[in-house]
């Protein structure tokens, strides 16, 4: 029988036409999501809940919240003080960004594909991840066993995590220069510096700063975390101090609000940048 | 404007902008007295510390199960608290983003509330959830399920609004309703992306349940807590080495994924 070759290509079923293709990508992601979904269901099952009795702790939870959210105030410290602890975290997360930037502005260079070696660019990859792979609080915590609790270990755990991940932005920004330039730059005589000051600085400076901005958003949230898990000061602390001190969950609430307004000014500015980028390219 | 003059202002401003972040980092050494030098100085010798003192020992291998069970309940944690938070914030995605939302207000709303989810801070909810719920992994799941949901809605959104406009629009000239146009033309276009999202978060999970569980005295942070407190370098060494392990294992998987999906 004549088939025509446009009938090969249309699949039926049950007398549809099938339209969605099962490409490999398809039907990888299918099993993904069935996956997940099987270990959301038996997960909570392996998990060991204690002694836990549902009604009271969700009524409790209920009126913790709404003392937090409907009936701040403050009592053991002040305003001046939260504003004064608030910019304490700030300052934290600046030096972690500003001190980690100007680092990860380094092995960028040297980790960017066209600007280095094969051998130096995947160590500092693989250096990178080893990094990341560590959470923030360990880094802290680890830092804290030499140089003492305080700034110094908030700020370097912070800095590690900050250069694991602009070093990569950054190296991807590098990575967009097209070769041409650099082979006329090389052409004309220019070193390996000449390259890198005049072709490759001028033209991501831009993007470097949208990123620095970014890691700062996210930096001042890890800083609030971490003034709690590590007693490095700062907002995170009063937090900690309010909560699981004083038990004043009025206060909790003051605070909770104070390092919130922040968040979402910090935010917003953000949210503009990459609007900003994202018109650029 | 003349080649030079604009290349002048561009000089002037990068130096501008270098004169203000030198002095707000100064500023903000003064306040936080963190001492540069000293600090930077800090690197090494803490880095010559760990290859020291952070190596388990025989002993402390006979721990590993004990390790094992802490690090198997952050895993569930993490994973249970972004597949159940990528629900609701799908939901609330379609309801917040531009191309999907079929009316100004609801979209308003449910940006606000995602915004007050992620930007309070985990350590906020892991507090106030201790406290009715106690050291349990019920706290730990509940505070992160607030931020990643959170997090989720502001990235869905993104993506709802990178990919699909010129589909909607195509489809809704088609005569297609409301629900067709989202399970037909947004969501396959999107799903890719959102599952990747959802793999960076487990990822970002397992070091966010860390830190929880520090705070709230469950899964692998209560151990590291335990141990810090104790002083025992070498299970502070096992510990972290497992850590480095798992998130290994979870971001290679997920790369792997991502790279035949996309």
């Amino acid at each position: 029988m004549h088939v025509s070759p446009l009938e090969t290509n249309v699949k039926v079923r049950n007398g549809r036409i099938q339209i969605t293709n099962m490409t490999k990508a398809n039907i990888v992601m299918r099993l993904v999501l069935w996956a997940l979904l099987l270990f959301t269901l038996i997960g909570p099952f392996f998990l060991d809940y204690g002694t836990i009795t549902w009604s009271t702790a969700i009524s409790l939870t209920l009126g913790n919240l709404k003392m937090m959210f409907l009936e701040p105030a403050f009592h053991q410290i002040t305003f001046a003080t939260a504003l004064k602890q608030i910019s304490m975290t700030l300052a934290l997360a600046f030096l972690a960004t500003i001190l980690g930037a100007v680092l990860s502005f380094f092995l960028a260079i040297f980790s960017a594909k066209n600007l280095a070696p094969s051998m130096v660019s995947n160590g500092i990859i693989a250096f990178n991840s080893f990094i990341r792979a560590v959470p923030t609080v360990l880094w802290v915590l680890i830092f804290a066993i030499v140089a003492g609790l305080g700034a110094i270990a908030c700020v370097l755990g912070m800095m590690l995590h900050t250069i694991a991940y602009l070093t990569k932005a950054f190296a991807e920004s590098f990575e967009e220069l097209e070769e041409g330039t650099i082979e006329a730059l090389r052409a004309s005589g220019a070193n390996w510096w000449h390259i890198v000051w005049h072709a490759v600085v001028p033209q991501s400076s831009s993007y470097m700063v949208s990123w620095i901005f970014l890691r700062f958003e996210t930096n001042y949230g890890v800083a609030v975390a971490m003034g709690a898990a590590a007693a490095a000061g700062g907002i995170g602390f009063e937090l900690f101090m309010a909560s699981s001190f004083y038990y004043d969950l009025h206060e909790v609430g003051m605070i909770t609000y104070c390092a919130l307004i922040v968040a979402i000014i910090l935010e917003l500015v953000s949210l503009r940048i990459k609007r900003k980028l994202m018109a650029k390219s | 404007m003349t080649e030079a003059n604009i290349l002048r202002r561009k000089k002037w401003r990068m130096t501008g902008v270098m004169i203000v972040l030198i002095v707000l980092t100064y500023g903000s050494a003064a306040i936080t007295k963190f001492n540069i030098i000293e600090g930077l100085f800090a690197i090494p010798s803490t880095l010559a510390w760990m290859i020291n003192n952070l190596v388990p020992s025989a002993e402390t291998i006979e721990n590993i199960p004990k390790v094992l069970k802490r690090l198997w309940e952050t895993i569930i944690l993490s994973v249970i608290a972004s597949t159940t938070a990528a629900v609701f914030a799908l939901l609330f995605a379609i309801l917040g983003a531009q191309t999907t939302q079929f009316n100004r207000f609801f979209g308003f709303v449910a940006r606000f509330m995602a915004s007050i989810f992620r930007n309070v801070p985990v350590i906020a909810w892991a507090l106030v959830l201790v406290i009715s719920f106690g050291h349990n992994v019920v706290t730990g799941y509940f505070a992160l399920f607030f931020s990643t949901f959170g997090f989720l809605v502001r990235m869905f959104i993104e993506t709802i609004d990178e990919a699909s406009s010129d589909g909607v629009e195509a489809l809704m000239a088609t005569g297609a309703t409301y629900f067709q146009m989202v399970c037909k033309g947004v969501l396959p276009d999107t799903m890719p992306q959102m599952l990747s999202w959802i793999f960076y978060m487990i990822e970002t999970n397992i070091r966010s349940a860390t830190l929880v569980g520090l705070l709230t005295g469950t899964g692998i942070g209560y151990l590291f807590d335990l141990y810090y407190k104790k002083l025992d370098y070498n299970m502070l060494g096992l510990i972290t080495i497992m850590i480095i392990a798992v998130v290994f294992i979870i971001e290679f998987t997920s790369n792997k994924v991502r790279k035949v999906i996309s």
